[in-house]
């Protein structure tokens, strides 16, 4: 599939999206026996059992579907089998029970010559000490995917210097990975994993090892390139308020389980646990709650403004207070379908609506 | 975790070690004391001896008789790339024969000093070309050119080899791990173990006393360090970038060769210096089979005493080795630091200017030695000749110093090795195999137990138990004071960078040296003799010692001991309570290190009268008695291998205990 296919994806609405790739009921078990354990109980198994079986679980009946074009991330602290996770998707962790379905098709069933061939052609992996090879330079790098597909010199340089242009790394294509900054390093393993055009893209705690202002550059970068390519983006991370900057869509792990799938503005809103109002607390709210969520119906009043169902608090919570009236919440044709009161921003704002949330 | 903790609570705790100790330490006294009434548990039967040996010299000579063809046609084989490499560094291409014949002329002695420092420079600036280059003209200079080359002829041969067969080997280890387990680990553990001598008696059988046979010895002793380097190397490289060859659609064999071993070359750099080291050590060994050279060299100027021109030849391995090793080392250490950007030229000789202009040199200077003599051969006028000088010197010291050398080598005989080597030789055997046996069971359990008793019971039952016992006195003895003079310099340097600046390079050089130069400046002073051979091995054995003990204080973390610090601690208080106990580990990997060094070492002290098994082999070499040497080669081995095991538990034992 083409980059330009993908980019039509844009247009339609979410939900219509074709699921790319899924995981259903997908386990990963180690040690002794643990296949035969898991298909015994027909793949499904409480902690108890598995420890009582001397077992170790680090990924846990995981259900998830990832949509055509979506930044989907995965986040969870270390230990939480989100790593062993991207890993069974890829199958370079070959999952204990469960099916990992690619466009519909099972991953675990197919041959290793057509997963190879998947992995040159349709797949691609960024990691988090971001993996360069210490003896070639960096276009030599970028294109080390290329060459092993057996591309000749010219044709496979030519898309190097190409995505060498699109991150930004033009000049140092004879430089080696040692010689670079680990902002810059984590580039060319960005460019390495673009250059064969992959359509799902395994993002692997790419910023975890940089410098928070590096790190938050790079996620800006992440973005301008997203927008311009539509991959379909599994993205790892540890750290929440990353997971909120980039999301479509977060699946919280905890224990290897997935404790929660939702948008950004849904974990925060309707958390299913403690364990992620935990995480969701100390997030700017308004800057994650759009105007859907607090909006009530009309009672009639006067509106001071109109705002958009999607849009974010923080970016009229100014005005609104300013003005002191309720705005309205319109939807595309310009019809009303409720509205948003100032008292409501402030309650927000202050923290006052925590409560509800945490209930 | 918890497997260890319930296994550790399982067995006796620490006091009833101590009673079964004493008990078993009274038993083994009574069994001596009442060896007039059982003197077979003292001294092994004679009649009960299993000829071992026998079986072995059968097997070699039916292997020798039914497979000729195949040893002849391999020293056919090797010989034509060996002779090459003779032909080329010493002696001369000979074309033809008789009155037609031609001689092409060998590489000229100044194009290869010139080709070393521009070698050395290529790989580590001016300082590294002319050390490198100033060794090779030493060599010259000194006349010992021709049979330094034949030397470095063989190693050149010798180590390619080693390090494919090696890197083969260790892909084989790192792909199936039932392999390295059951094959690989142990038979690398005895290869290193087993010494140098008894390597040369089957080649000698096999392939004859020639080159060829010198050049295999050389090449099977050589190649462990590159198993384990091309092992470690694999197993090292960062598994993410394992998982991105997965994802960039490796197939197995891209995998490999285009991202694993590229990863791991820093790691099979060093691995390539450590084979070149021990090629060269082998290679001076095998001159005993006809490999010439400087060993060769050596080993005739000692058998005649003649200590000056035994001096002479010791003193061009030490420069050939020390040219060698940092030669290698550099270029090791410039892979570890990865590649750096070069602007990339079309032209081969912008982008290798050193190796360029070191091929012209070399074609020009060898072009120029057929007309121009000098060039050719080193001129005798040019050359030195310290031998005189180093015979005057001795003669002196003998002259004014014999008195007190005499007055301590005696003293030494009467008072310390004399007393240890008659408790050693008289102690029982069967009393050797249970305590060495217990405590195999209190450091790691019954398997550890029942193989350090097999294999020293192996001793015993072979017929070999007093002259194993020679062995054990004397390198016990010389391990424990090469450990009592080194862990003090150790202890020394981890504290004061400054003597730290001052050992390092000398133990860097004495760690270089091929043992057969440690023999040289000793027999000198001292004669032949277990006090030689005790001197020799502890200036050989004290290296690991020293290098460990300093490791193991300097690598205790900045952390704790500023944690010491501010807790109130003095720096004696620091250096007691906090440093030496967590070095602990460290220091006694360096006496392991240590022991199993002054084994080897002892072994080749044969040559200087000993009466151990290393005379067992040296006389089995003489004799061409394979049986005979393979089993004296294997004794030694198992007391390498008993002792590194009881060591390696102990470490591993106090290393859980630190955790």
């Amino acid at each position: 599939m083409t980059e330009a296919t993908e980019s039509q994806a844009v247009g339609v609405p979410k939900d219509a999206r074709p699921i790319k790739l899924a995981c259903r009921n997908v386990w990963k078990l180690f040690g002794s026996n643990a296949a035969d354990f898991i298909r015994q109980r027909d793949g499904k198994a409480s902690p108890a059992d598995i420890a009582a079986a001397g077992l170790v679980g680090a990924v846990r009946a995981v259900d998830l579907e990832i949509r055509q074009g979506e930044i989907f991330i995965i986040m969870g602290l270390s230990g939480s089998g989100k790593s062993t996770l991207v890993r069974c998707m890829s199958r370079l962790v070959e999952p204990t029970h469960g099916k990992v379905e690619f466009e519909g098709k099972d991953l675990l069933k197919i041959s290793d010559a057509a997963l190879i061939e998947l992995r040159r052609h349709r797949m691609g992996m960024v990691f988090q000490n971001f993996a360069l090879l210490p003896h070639l330079n960096v276009l030599d790098n970028i294109a080390f995917p290329l060459s092993i597909q057996g591309q000749d010199r010219p044709t496979r340089e030519k898309r190097a210097q190409e995505v060498i242009e699109l991150v930004g790394l033009r000049g140092r294509e004879h430089f080696y990975p040692r010689e670079l900054s680990g902002g810059q390093q984590q580039r060319v393993g960005i460019a390495r994993s673009l250059a064969t055009k992959p359509e799902i893209w395994f993002l692997d705690e790419p910023f975890s090892a940089l410098d928070p202002l590096i790190r938050r550059e790079m996620q800006d970068e992440l973005m301008r390139l997203q927008t311009m390519l539509h991959k379909t983006i599994v993205f790892i991370t540890h750290d929440f308020d990353e997971a909120i900057r980039l999301a479509d869509r977060i699946a919280i792990m905890k224990d290897g389980e997935v404790i929660q799938i939702g948008t950004p503005e849904e974990l925060v809103v309707n958390p299913a646990t403690d364990y992620v109002a935990e995480f969701t607390r100390d997030v700017d709210r308004a800057k994650v709650i759009s105007a859907r969520s607090l909006m009530r119906a009309c009672d009639g009043s006067d509106h001071g403004g109109t705002v958009a169902p999607d849009a974010k608090i923080a970016s009229f919570s100014a005005s609104i207070v300013s003005a002191g009236k309720p705005f309205a919440v319109v939807n595309g044709t310009g019809k009303p379908i409720g509205e948003v009161t100032p008292q409501a921003v402030i309650d927000l704002l202050a923290g006052i609506e925590h409560k509800r949330a945490g209930a | 975790m918890t497997v260890t903790a319930s296994a550790s609570a399982a067995r006796p705790p620490v006091q009833r070690w101590l009673a079964i100790w004493a008990l078993a330490l009274i038993a083994v006294l009574v069994v001596f004391l009442l060896q007039d009434r059982m003197p077979w548990a003292v001294n092994y039967p004679t009649e009960a001896v299993v000829p071992v040996a026998d079986w072995i010299s059968a097997l070699m000579r039916w292997v020798k008789s039914n497979f000729s063809w195949l040893t002849r046609s391999i020293t056919a084989v090797l010989g034509v790339p060996l002779d090459f490499a003779l032909n080329l560094l010493a002696k001369n291409f000979k074309i033809g024969h008789g009155a037609e014949a031609f001689a092409l002329p060998r590489l000229s002695w100044v194009g290869v000093c010139a080709a070393a420092y521009l070698a050395g420079r290529a790989a580590g600036g001016w300082k590294l070309g002319v050390l490198v280059g100033g060794c090779f003209a030493y060599i010259a200079l000194f006349g010992q050119w021709t049979s330094a080359m034949l030397t470095l002829g063989l190693i050149s041969i010798a180590v390619p080899f080693c390090i494919v067969t090696g890197l083969f080997v260790g892909i084989w280890a790192w792909r199936k791990p039932w392999a390295e387990r059951l094959i690989i680990s142990p038979a690398l553990d005895l290869m290193q173990t087993i010494p140098t001598f008894a390597y040369l008696i089957p080649m000698l059988l096999l392939f004859g006393n020639s080159p060829v046979s010198a050049m295999i010895a050389t090449a099977i002793f050589a190649t462990p360090p590159m198993v384990r380097a091309t092992m470690l190397g694999l197993a090292r490289v960062p598994s993410e970038i394992d998982d991105f060859s997965e994802m960039a659609g490796c197939t197995a064999r891209q995998k490999l060769w285009r991202v694993l071993l590229p990863s791991a070359r820093p790691t099979l750099m060093v691995g390539v210096n450590q084979v070149i080291m021990l090629a060269l050590n082998m290679v001076i060994i095998a001159s005993m089979i006809g490999a010439g050279g400087l060993g060769y060299d050596v080993l005739l100027a000692l058998r005649a005493l003649k200590v000056g021109e035994a001096m002479e030849a010791g003193l061009a391995i030490v420069a050939l080795a020390i040219a060698l090793d940092r030669l290698s080392q550099a270029i090791a250490h410039n892979h570890a630091q990865g590649q750096i950007y070069q602007a990339a030229s079309p032209d081969f000789w912008r982008r290798y200017p050193n190796l360029t202009l070191a091929v012209a040199i070399l074609a020009a200077t060898t072009l120029l030695s057929l007309s121009v003599p000098a060039f050719a051969a080193v001129p005798k006028a040019i050359t030195f000749t310290t031998a005189p000088l180093w015979k005057a010197a001795v003669s002196w010291v003998t002259i004014n110093f014999f008195d007190t050398i005499e007055a301590f080598r005696v003293a030494l005989i009467l008072n310390v090795l004399n007393p240890v080597r008659a408790f050693c030789e008289g102690f029982p055997w069967l009393g050797a195999v249970f305590l060495l046996g217990l405590a195999g069971y209190q450091l790691s359990g019954l398997r550890l137990a029942f193989l350090v008793a097999a294999l020293t019971a192996f001793c015993a039952i072979t017929g070999l138990w007093e002259k194993t016992m020679a062995t054990v006195y004397l390198c016990g003895l010389s391990a424990f004071i090469s450990c009592l003079i080194g862990i003090p310099i150790g202890l020394m340097a981890s504290r004061s960078d400054r003597f730290e600046k001052t050992v390092t390079p000398i133990i860097d050089t004495l760690q270089v040296l091929p043992s057969f130069c440690f023999i040289i400046p000793v027999v000198m002073l001292f004669r032949v003799g277990d006090v030689t051979a005790m001197i020799a091995t502890v200036a050989f054995a004290v290296v690991p010692a020293i290098r460990y003990t300093n490791h193991g204080i300097r690598q205790v973390p900045p952390a704790l001991i500023e944690a010491a610090k501010v807790s109130g601690c003095t720096p004696r208080q620091t250096f007691f309570r906090v440093q030496l106990p967590l070095a602990l580990p460290e220091i006694m990997l360096g006496v392991n290190q240590t022991i199993l060094m002054a084994l080897a070492m002892i072994i080749i002290c044969a040559m200087v009268g000993t009466r151990d098994l290393g005379q067992e082999v040296f006389i089995a070499l003489s004799k061409a008695d394979s049986g005979r040497g393979i089993v004296a080669g294997l004794a030694i081995a198992f007391i390498g291998i008993v002792a590194d095991r009881l060591f390696s538990a102990w470490t591993a034992k106090a290393r859980a205990r630190l955790g």
